[in-house]
């Protein structure tokens, strides 16, 4: 069978398993949204604080959206410049159409699902939500069996 | 005040999404790539992200209201429909064949690689097209 190199997800880029690093950076993002209920009031999923800064005409309620949004890159940059981040170990095995189209998709996805792995994954789930419990499910079946389909069956 | 507490919040999220590695598309895939070269690093991720907000939410919501003043805004809507799991299916779909979710690919914009910025723009792309079609729909009800 011929290989769709357009949607091709991967020369399987291994990974070295990293549990430690992986629960202080969840233990971060789990602070993050604690503190984000704790002073605005807020869930802190990404999807919807960056679909309301698009959509919502209010200032007010459009400047701690944008504040947010534009935090998350300035994190990243702080783990960078005190030597915690080495971008070069940054492997993106997904072709330009594929990451473009996948994009799209996300946009459309998260919108109608109302969440995605922050909102509902996280914030949804430790408010015991039925709706994100659901809604993790399924987005985590569906990229695994797209992932599954990508790497081993096309 | 508002501003500054919530780009203190985006910051500490995008820290914690950097360091443990999920703005790494590669590291992200191997997650679902059971059959192949796994990595469990994600469940530590969530797992210590879900630990944290779970017990914190218990603090913060035995509170009366949010340090700032007004309300703790919770979602209200209860029911499992069709927008909810065909939504989240769909971002499945797009997260599998990416690698990147949202909070990652903001925060990996960052690494000034092409690929995230135009995941990004197609994803706010993706958003934009999805309120015109709502607001079109609402509109053809009302009439």
């Amino acid at each position: 069978m011929p290989k769709l190199r357009a949607i091709k997800c991967g020369g399987n880029i291994m990974t070295g398993f990293a549990p430690v690093q992986g629960l202080v950076g969840g233990v971060l993002i789990g602070l993050a949204a604690v503190l984000m209920m704790f002073t605005l009031g807020r869930i802190a999923g990404v999807c919807g604080i960056v679909f309301n800064a698009l959509t919502t005409r209010d200032p007010l309620n459009t400047q701690w959206r944008v504040a947010f949004i534009v935090g998350l890159p300035l994190g990243a940059l702080l783990v960078t410049l005190v030597g915690l981040k080495d971008w070069s170990s940054l492997s993106f095995p997904v072709a330009m159409p594929t990451t473009i189209i996948a994009g799209f998709i996300v946009g459309i996805g998260t919108t109608f699902g109302s969440g995605c792995t922050s909102g509902h994954g996280i914030c949804g789930l430790a408010r015991f939500s039925v709706r994100s419990l659901v809604a993790t499910a399924t987005f985590i079946a569906a990229a695994a069996a797209t992932v599954f389909i990508t790497r081993h069956m096309i | 005040m508002p501003i500054i507490l919530s780009l203190l919040v985006g910051i500490i999220f995008g820290a914690g999404l950097t360091f443990s590695d999920m703005v790494n598309p590669a590291r992200v895939l191997n997650f679902f790539d059971v059959a192949g070269s796994w990595d469990p690093t994600l469940i530590f991720v969530m797992g210590g992200a879900l630990v944290t907000a779970t017990l914190g939410y218990r603090l913060v919501l035995a509170h009366k209201a949010p340090l700032t003043g007004g309300k703790f805004h919770l979602p209200i809507q209860r029911q499992i429909d069709l927008p909810l799991v065909g939504g989240a299916a769909a971002f499945g779909l797009g997260w599998g064949l990416a690698g990147f979710c949202p909070g990652p690919a903001l925060a990996a914009l960052v690494s000034l690689e092409p690929k995230v910025w135009l995941f990004v723009i197609a994803m706010l792309a993706g958003m934009t097209v999805t309120k015109v079609w709502r607001e079109r729909q609402s509109s053809k009800e009302a009439q």
